[in-house]
C-alpha cells in the first residue's frame, strides 16, 4: 500500500534527491570544472521527465495518496513535464550569464530544483497543507535566488522588498486557508468541495476566507493592485535570475489558484468570479499602459507580465474546462516566451553589464539577423499576432471567456491587447531600423544558440501547430 | 467561558497588527521582520482555536508545519537582510529606495 504510494510520488522524490546530490556534489568540484554542477542538474531534469512520463496518469483518472494530500492526475502530469522543459531551458540560458558575471555557482542549480520541486508539490497537491508547503519552498528558494549576486545593492533591495511582500501574500493566503478550515472542517480540497456543496457552513466565514485568499493569490501572481513587488524584483534580480522567476513560478501559480478555487471552492465561483474579474481588468490596463512609458526592458517584461497574468486570470474566471484549460495553455506559452526574451537579454549582456536597456536593442539586425529574427518571432507571439503561438493562446482565453458571459471583459482584453503591441513591436522597430550603438557581432556559446533558436522557432511552429498542445491541455481538464 | 468568538477576534487583532505595522512602519527593516512574524502567528491562533472547537487535528498538525515554515522563513529573512546592511551600511525603509516601485 505505501510502496504504490510512494511511486505516485517518484518524480517528487527524484527531484529532492537530486536537489541534495547537486548541492553534496558541488562542494567536490572546483571552479574550472563547475560545468559537471549545470551537466548533472540538466540529467537530474531530463530522467524526471522519463520518470514522469513512464507512469502518465490516463486521461479522466486521478489518484490519491499520503491521506488524500497528494493527487497524481493528467493535469499535474503535462505541468510538471513543461516545468521540467522550462528550467532545463533556463539552465542553458543561464550559463552563459552566470559564468560572465561570476555568479557561476552552485547554489544558482541546487535552489533552482528546489524551486522546481516547490512547483511539483504544488501542482500535485489535493489539501490545502501540501499547497502550502510547495509554495513557501517555492518561494524559500525564490528570494534566495534574487540575493544570488550578494555585492549588488540593488539585487538584495529587490530581495528584502519580495521577501517582505511575498511573506505578507502567504499570511494573508494561510489566514484564509485558515477561515475556510474554520468554516468547512476540512483542509482536504475534496472534502472542502464536499462541505460546500452540502451547503453546511457558515456564510460570513466562507466568503472572508475566500476573499482573503484570493488576495493572496493575486499577490503571488503580481496581479493588479497587488503588483507593486513584481517591476523592482525583475529589474533588481540578476538577468538570469529574472528569467527564472519569470517562466517556472507561473506554472506553479497557475496550479495554486486552479486548485484552490476551481477543485476547492468551486461551488463558489459566482463570488470568486466577481473578484477576480476586478484584477484581471485592472492588470490588463495597468500593465498594457505604464509598459509603455518604460525604458528599462526588464521592467517593460514586468508590466508585460502582469498584463499576462490579465489573460491567465480571464481564464481563470471562466471557471469552465475550456476556460481552465484555455488558462494552461496560455501559462505552458507565456513561460516560453518570457524565457525567450530573457534569453535574448542575456545574449547582449556582456562582462557582466546586463542590456537591460531598450537602446542596447538598437541594429540588432545588422549585428546578428538570426538573433534579431528569433527575438521578433518572440516579441510577436507576446503582442499576439497570427500565425504565432501567442496569438492562439489570446483567443483560447477569450473565446472561453466569452463561453462564460463575460463579453465586456473580453472586448477589454483585445483593446488592451492592441495598446500593448505598441511596446513589443517598438522592440522590434529598434532592432531593425536603427542604427547600432556598438557594432561588435554577437557571440554565444553553441548549446545557448541551439536552445535560443528552438525557442524562437518553436513560436512559430507551436503556432501553425497549435492543436497539438491545446488538445494536451483540453484532455487535463477532460 | 472563553468562546470561538473571542480566540477569532483576538487572532484577527493579531493579524491587522502584523498588517499595519509592515505599511505603517517607516524605520527599521527588522520591525518589518517581526510583523511578518505576528501574521504567521495569528493565523497559527485560528488554526489551533478551529481545531479545537471543531474536534479535528487537521489544524493541530497545520500549525505545526507553520511554525517550522516560519522558522525557515526568519533565517532565510534575516540572511537578506545581513546582505543589505553589507551593502548598504543601513536597514533604514526610508533609504532603500534605488528601485522605484
Amino acid at each position: 500500500m505505501i510502496l504504490s504510494e510512494l511511486q505516485l510520488a517518484l518524480p517528487e522524490i527524484f527531484v529532492a534527491t537530486m536537489a541534495c546530490v547537486v548541492l553534496v556534489a558541488d562542494l567536490f568540484v572546483t571552479e574550472q570544472r563547475r560545468g559537471f554542477t549545470h551537466t548533472l542538474a540538466v540529467l537530474a531534469l531530463v530522467f524526471a521527465a522519463i520518470i514522469t512520463l513512464r507512469v502518465m496518469m490516463p486521461v479522466g483518472e486521478s489518484l490519491l495518496a499520503f491521506s488524500e494530500t497528494f493527487v497524481r492526475d493528467r493535469f499535474g502530469d503535462v505541468l510538471k513535464l513543461f516545468a521540467y522543459l522550462v528550467l532545463a531551458g533556463v539552465f542553458v540560458y543561464a550559463k552563459h550569464f552566470l559564468r560572465a558575471a561570476g555568479l557561476f555557482r552552485g547554489e544558482f542549480y541546487s535552489l533552482s530544483l528546489f524551486a522546481l520541486l516547490g512547483v511539483m508539490i504544488m501542482v500535485s497537491a489535493a489539501s490545502m497543507l501540501t499547497l502550502y508547503l510547495g509554495l513557501e519552498l517555492l518561494a524559500l528558494s525564490s528570494y534566495a535566488l534574487v540575493a544570488l549576486n550578494r555585492d549588488s545593492a540593488s539585487g538584495s533591495e529587490a530581495a528584502m522588498k519580495y521577501f517582505i511582500l511575498g511573506s505578507l501574500a502567504s499570511g494573508i493566503l494561510l489566514y484564509g486557508i485558515s477561515l475556510i478550515y474554520g468554516a468547512t472542517g476540512s483542509i482536504q480540497l475534496g472534502q472542502i468541495s464536499d462541505a460546500l456543496a452540502a451547503g453546511m457552513s457558515d456564510n460570513l466565514m466562507l466568503s472572508f476566507g475566500l476573499a482573503f485568499m484570493v488576495v493572496g493569490i493575486a499577490f503571488k501572481l503580481g496581479a493588479v493592485p497587488f503588483h507593486m513587488w513584481l517591476p523592482d524584483v525583475y529589474q533588481g534580480a540578476p538577468a538570469a535570475v529574472t528569467l527564472l522567476i519569470s517562466s517556472l513560478p507561473k506554472l506553479g501559480y497557475l496550479a495554486l489558484a486552479i486548485r484552490l478555487l476551481a477543485d476547492g471552492m468551486g461551488n463558489m465561483h459566482d463570488d470568486w468570479q466577481a473578484m477576480l474579474a476586478v484584477l484581471a481588468a485592472l492588470s490588463l490596463i495597468l500593465g498594457n499602459v505604464v509598459a509603455i512609458a518604460q525604458t528599462n526592458i526588464k521592467r517593460m517584461l514586468a508590466y508585460s507580465t502582469i498584463s499576462h497574468v490579465g489573460f491567465v486570470l480571464l481564464g481563470i474566471l471562466a471557471a469552465s474546462p475550456a476556460g481552465y484549460s484555455a488558462a494552461m495553455f496560455y501559462t505552458i506559452v507565456y513561460s516560453m516566451m518570457s524565457a525567450g526574451a530573457f534569453a535574448v537579454i542575456i545574449l547582449l549582456s556582456g562582462n557582466g553589464v546586463e542590456a537591460e536597456n531598450l537602446d542596447d536593442f538598437k541594429g540588432l539586425a545588422k549585428r546578428s539577423p538570426w538573433y534579431a529574427l528569433m527575438m521578433l518571432m518572440i516579441m510577436f507571439s507576446l503582442a499576439g499576432i497570427p500565425v504565432f503561438v501567442g496569438f492562439f493562446a489570446k483567443w483560447q482565453v477569450i473565446a472561453a471567456a466569452i463561453q462564460s458571459g463575460f463579453v465586456g471583459l473580453s472586448v477589454l482584453a483585445v483593446v488592451t491587447a492592441v495598446i500593448g503591441a505598441f511596446y513589443y513591436l517598438r522592440v522590434v522597430k529598434l532592432m531593425y531600423f536603427d542604427e547600432p550603438d556598438n557594432a561588435a557581432p554577437v557571440t554565444a556559446p553553441i548549446d545557448f544558440r541551439a536552445v535560443l533558436s528552438v525557442n524562437g522557432l518553436a513560436m512559430l511552429g507551436l503556432g501553425v501547430f497549435s492543436g497539438g498542445l491545446i488538445g494536451v491541455c483540453v484532455r487535463a481538464f477532460a | 467561558m472563553l468562546t470561538l468568538a473571542h480566540f477569532l477576534t483576538f487572532g484577527a487583532i493579531l493579524f491587522s497588527i502584523g498588517v499595519a505595522g509592515i505599511f505603517l512602519n517607516r524605520k527599521n527593516i527588522i520591525i518589518l521582520l517581526m510583523s511578518i512574524e505576528l501574521l504567521l502567528l495569528a493565523v497559527n491562533m485560528n488554526f489551533v482555536a478551529f481545531s479545537r472547537f471543531l474536534d479535528s487535528m487537521d489544524g493541530q498538525v497545520f500549525v505545526f508545519f507553520i511554525l517550522t515554515v516560519a522558522a525557515a522563513e526568519a533565517a532565510i529573512g534575516l540572511a537578506i537582510l545581513v546582505v543589505l546592511f553589507r551593502n548598504r551600511q543601513t536597514i533604514n525603509v526610508e533609504d532603500i529606495e534605488e528601485l522605484k516601485g
